[in-house]
């Protein structure tokens, strides 16, 4: 009951603090001089339509780069505590688990087979299609690898028993990652600065091969952002035996 | 109409989140969890932030539910897994 | 839009509720969730402006008038990251719980003292 009364008070204190922000703040009616800079600049500069993509990949590039160490941290953290050892050690009272009837075994369905078989290379597909044209459509490195880890959600689910080559996961995954911090030194090197997209040529406005390095960066962080979260499912998923 | 169609998606977020909240089936909780994502992408659209939509639409509601549920499997059959609190 | 900027806030309190009330671990980490997609709304709210449309540009927003006709980039490029790291932290709070639960088979959390006082 104490635990409510604080719980209570502490929901009370964060309105306080928020309640200025519903009170105080006005809608936007114009876009900040910084917001303004970029949306203004972006086409010239950069050569890409999409001003979301221009701001992630080069303006606060770097701060993309640490966004993806930090995602590449917390799957490190998944594989490395789910990782196969010996068995469990439980020693809490009534923590036998009941036998699932449901159990990892059990093969799927024919519909969802058949259609997963389908499905899987047409959505693989268009996770490629969304990080490469992110420059030029909503989309990018980071919906393109969501769409590539849920084409693998949907092998995992077709086949309980199918294995992932973790060596080819691993492998995208740091190939990739060490390709972004390469192309960003080579364009401190090339262009103005680290992660400058100009180290290519802009190319002609609203063209898939335009903007420079942008498809390219994002390309490869849509497969490291695809390989990270397939890994993540993976790891995650109970396998056979594995479930206690 | 935008508004409209803004208080209705709020309310059921609301909804659903008090529902993920509250009720006892720890599986139904999960999927009002992904209610609650999927309504807020269609509010980013809404808003004029489709690259955001589309994250969210995908991991909100799909991935984030997917991983849940493959950690309920892994913990069938716990205290309090099954019968909440 | 205020509207859903006050949407998220709610949220969040419902989230936090979650959080400081239940003692199911799984719906702690749900009340994390939630707590994560009403910050990203009112981030994504605050940057909107009515009546304008998305920050891409083609031949239906003028590169020239493009500072008049287009909403704040910067929320949704803030947003869009930290959605991804959001699935990955709680990919990550997930693990934990399962891992505790196979070494102590117990999801509440008044099973775990070492760190009160």
């Amino acid at each position: 009951m104490v635990a409510r009364i604080f719980a209570i008070l502490a929901i009370a204190g964060f309105a306080l603090i928020a309640l200025p922000l519903v009170t105080e703040l006005p809608p936007m009616e114009e876009l900040t001089s910084l917001a303004r800079t970029y949306v203004e600049r972006t086409p010239d500069e950069l050569g890409a339509a999409n001003v979301v993509t221009a701001v992630i990949v080069t303006y606060r590039g770097l701060d993309t780069l640490g966004e993806v160490s930090v995602l590449f941290i917390a799957t490190a953290g998944v594989g490395f505590l789910l990782r196969r050892q010996g068995p469990a050690v439980r020693s809490g009272g009534d923590g036998v688990p009941a036998e699932p009837e449901n159990g990892p075994g059990q093969a799927p369905s024919e519909i969802l087979a058949t259609g997963a078989r389908f499905l899987m290379p047409v959505v693989l597909l268009f996770g490629v299609y969304i990080f490469t044209h992110g420059h030029l459509t909503p989309g990018g490195g980071f919906q393109g690898g969501v769409i590539v880890a849920s084409a693998m959600l949907l092998y995992f689910l077709s086949t309980p028993g199918g294995r992932v080559g973790h060596t080819a996961l691993t492998l995208v995954e740091s190939l990739s990652g060490a390709s972004y911090v390469f192309l960003g030194v080579l364009g401190l090197v090339l262009a103005a600065g680290f992660l400058d997209n100009r180290l290519m040529p802009l190319g002609e406005f609203g063209r898939l091969f335009s903007a420079g390095a942008i498809p390219v960066i994002y390309s490869l962080v849509g497969l490291k952002v695809g390989a990270e979260l397939s890994g993540i499912l993976d790891h995650l998923r109970s396998r056979e035996g594995d479930h206690a | 109409m935008t508004t409209a169609l803004i208080v209705v998606l709020g309310v059921v977020m609301l909804v659903a989140a008090v529902f993920a909240v509250l009720h006892q089936q720890l599986v139904s909780a999960v999927i009002a969890a992904g209610v609650v994502s999927l309504s807020a992408s269609v509010v980013y659209v809404l808003l004029a932030a489709p690259d955001v939509a589309m994250t969210e639409a995908a991991i909100g509601s799909a991935l984030t539910t997917v991983v849940f549920l493959y950690a309920l499997s892994r913990i069938r059959g716990a205290k309090g897994g099954s019968d909440g609190s | 839009m205020t509207l859903v900027t006050v949407i998220g806030l709610l949220l969040v309190g419902v989230g936090l509720w979650a959080m400081l009330t239940q003692r199911n671990l799984f719906k702690i980490i749900i009340g994390f969730s939630i707590i994560d997609t009403g910050i990203h709304l009112v981030i994504v709210s605050v940057g909107y402006i009515r009546g304008r449309t998305a920050p891409i540009l083609d031949e239906a927003v003028g590169r020239a008038e493009a500072g008049q006709s287009v909403v704040d980039p910067l929320p949704s490029a803030l947003v869009l990251t930290a959605i991804v790291i959001g699935l990955a932290v709680t990919a990550l709070m997930l693990t934990y719980v399962v891992q505790l639960h196979r070494r102590r088979g117990s999801l509440l959390i008044d099973d775990y003292k070492e760190l009160k006082w």
